[in-house]
């Protein structure tokens, strides 16, 4: 089920920009990398060439290989579409297809790739709401627009319908930075679930919250200003809030960094 | 720190700032007055004609639409000094002209307004564009004789009812491809992003995700364009000259239409033509009328609200 994810030598661009240079890590099956780094160094930007939305913006490519389980994600014979289906994603802003119900929403990865079997749509709506620890808040009022949920219980539909399409991989680009407190640990609880069956990689601001989630955080920075921006480390997440080798993380980490 | 030792004790005298902010203030009001008369001023002076023309279509024009004749019957073999008769045949010529007209402008305008702002890159794009909006400039008379050259003086055919949508349909087309631009652009993209994460294809998010969320702008714009073109009547004379009687077939023949019928009948300055003109009028004004509240009647029980 789960994927392993080795980035080689990645370079990442937006038309000439240069945003992101010279990314190499391995993310394992079955465990959460966490992706920490001052604003703008390219975290989102390396963690969209994970499943190919980097080139879904005009003027977006990479140089360099991804790879899952030694498939060449970048390979010319790999449809990027496939690609999509294999790693799903969470966004930073819960965004819910406004014109679906919530079973609809959750529903609409396998309802528009052609399954239409109903009863196999109601047991992964279920399992799949389960699974994101929404079934019991909203098992009455499946009929009701996804958009009428609160911001957190939007953000946990978006993960449902995430992993309602059996991804292998999932990426989170800061799923909490618009969640409160108590929606941000129900969602933590769940990345922990999540990484018993799946590949997980979040990027996220909050140290406490890569600390607590994560097995694995790489960080990234940029070179200086107007530089691409690059990885300057990735280790256990122990080790890296304990004892980083890098001054440079030790600095972020601690608070010290302009 | 000394403002507010101040202020401490000079609260009790209250004339002095009072006055002080009591000079501001009215000053302010006066202003406030003065643009708010204007406005109001502004606004009456508009709606003046607007009232006037309904006021006179209804009063003058009302009394025909009573008339169940008004609504079964047409002009044939009225003359125009005789009452009676009624307007089916023009109210059923600009519906189906109006209804040629939009079947085929709007799968043209869409899937260009699609084209646009889903796929559109670079020049092909670009000079795309710049056509809509020089389509959008030109007036419906140099339309009209546009057709008229090509399907009369080029081709040597009749004039025909088609011949008039044809018209009709440059003048719709850009409408629809502007409107229909704008509602697809309210899209939000992270839609289409969420869309594509879940491996859903380019052309299936178009149409499962970006069309159903923008529907109820996209048939809005429709319709408004639509009560434009029904009202058009440049293309009306030089293509389609009014005939009495009721005409169904686009391809043979005259159709008469409510703005010839308007025409017409205010070319022969006797009473019953005068009644006529403004019967008709009216009953323009209310299928317009009709047009406009359905699409506002769409966009406000659409399923989408931000
Ligand atoms: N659509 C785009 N077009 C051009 N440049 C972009 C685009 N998106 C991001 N960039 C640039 O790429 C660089 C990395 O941006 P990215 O969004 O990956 O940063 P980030 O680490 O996710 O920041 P944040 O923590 O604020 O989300 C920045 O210099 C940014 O300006
Ligand atoms: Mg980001």
């Amino acid at each position: 089920m789960a994927k392993r994810i080795d980035v080689k030598d990645l370079d990442i661009y937006y038309g000439d920009f240069k945003a992101v240079e010279g990314v190499s890590l391995t993310v394992e099956p079955r465990s959460v990398t966490a992706f920490i780094g001052p604003s703008g160094c390219g975290k989102s930007t390396v963690l969209r060439t994970l499943n190919r939305m980097h080139e879904v913006i005009p003027g977006g490519r990479v140089d360099g290989t991804v790879a899952l389980d030694d498939q060449d994600l970048y390979a010319p014979s790999m449809d990027p579409v496939a690609v999509r289906r294999t790693v799903g994603m969470v966004f930073q802003r819960p965004n819910p297809f406004p014109t679906m119900s919530i079973r609809d929403n959750v529903a609409a990865g396998l309802k528009l790739n052609g399954v239409k079997n109903k009863k196999q749509l109601d047991e992964v709506v279920e399992k799949s709401l389960k699974g994101a620890n929404l079934w019991n808040e909203v098992k009455d009022r499946l009929d009701k627009p996804g958009a009428g949920l609160s911001g957190g219980q939007q953000q946990r539909l978006c993960i449902a319908r995430a992993i309602a399409v059996d991804p292998q991989v999932l990426l989170m680009d800061e799923p909490c930075s618009a969640l409160d407190p108590i929606s941000t640990l129900a969602i933590e609880d769940l990345i922990n679930e999540l990484k018993s069956k799946y590949t997980v990689v979040i990027v996220t601001h909050n140290m406490q919250q890569a600390a607590r989630v994560s097995d694995q955080t790489a960080f990234f920075n940029l070179k200086a200003t107007g530089q691409p921006g690059r990885l300057v480390e990735v280790d256990d997440t122990q080790k890296i809030f304990s004892n980083p080798t890098e001054k440079a993380t030790e600095d972020y980490i601690s608070g010290r960094f302009g | 720190m000394s403002t507010l030792s101040t202020l401490d004790e000079s609260a009790l005298p209250t004339t002095a700032p009072s006055d002080d902010f009591g000079g501001k203030s009215s000053a302010r009001a006066v202003k406030d007055q003065v643009a708010r008369v204007v406005m109001w001023a502004a606004f009456l002076v508009a709606l003046i004609p607007l009232v006037w023309i309904l006021g006179s279509a209804v009063f003058k024009g009302g009394q025909m639409l009573l008339d169940l004749t008004w609504w079964t019957h047409s002009q044939n073999g009225i003359t125009s000094r005789r009452e009676g008769g009624g307007a089916v045949h023009a109210i059923q010529g600009t519906l189906i002209q109006a209804g040629v007209t939009a079947l085929i402008s709007v799968p043209i305008g869409v899937l260009t307004a699609i084209y646009l702002v889903e796929y559109g890159r670079g020049r092909l794009a670009k000079t795309v564009s710049f056509m809509v909006d020089i389509l959008t400039g030109i007036p419906s008379i140099v339309a009209a004789l546009f057709v008229y050259a090509v399907w009369v003086t080029t081709f040597g055919f009749q004039r025909l009812p088609i011949a008039v949508c044809l018209a009709l349909t440059m003048l719709m087309i850009p409408t629809v491809v502007r409107s229909t631009e704008e509602m697809l652009k309210l899209v939000p993209n992270e839609l289409r992003e969420a869309s594509y994460a879940l491996g859903v294809p380019k052309w299936k998010t178009i149409m499962k995700i970006v069309i159903p969320t923008s529907f109820s702008g996209i048939v809005t714009g429709v319709l408004l364009g639509l009560a434009r073109v029904m009202g058009e009547t440049a293309p009306l004379i030089i293509l389609g000259p009014y005939t009495a009687v009721i005409a169904t077939n686009l391809f043979d023949g005259l159709m008469p239409t409510l703005p010839t019928m308007i025409f017409q009948s205010y070319g022969e300055s006797v009473q019953p033509s005068v009644d006529r003109v403004w019967g008709a009028s009216l009953t323009l004004i209310l299928l317009v009328f009709l047009l406009n509240i359905a699409g506002r009647f769409i966009s406000r029980f659409s399923k989408v609200r931000n």
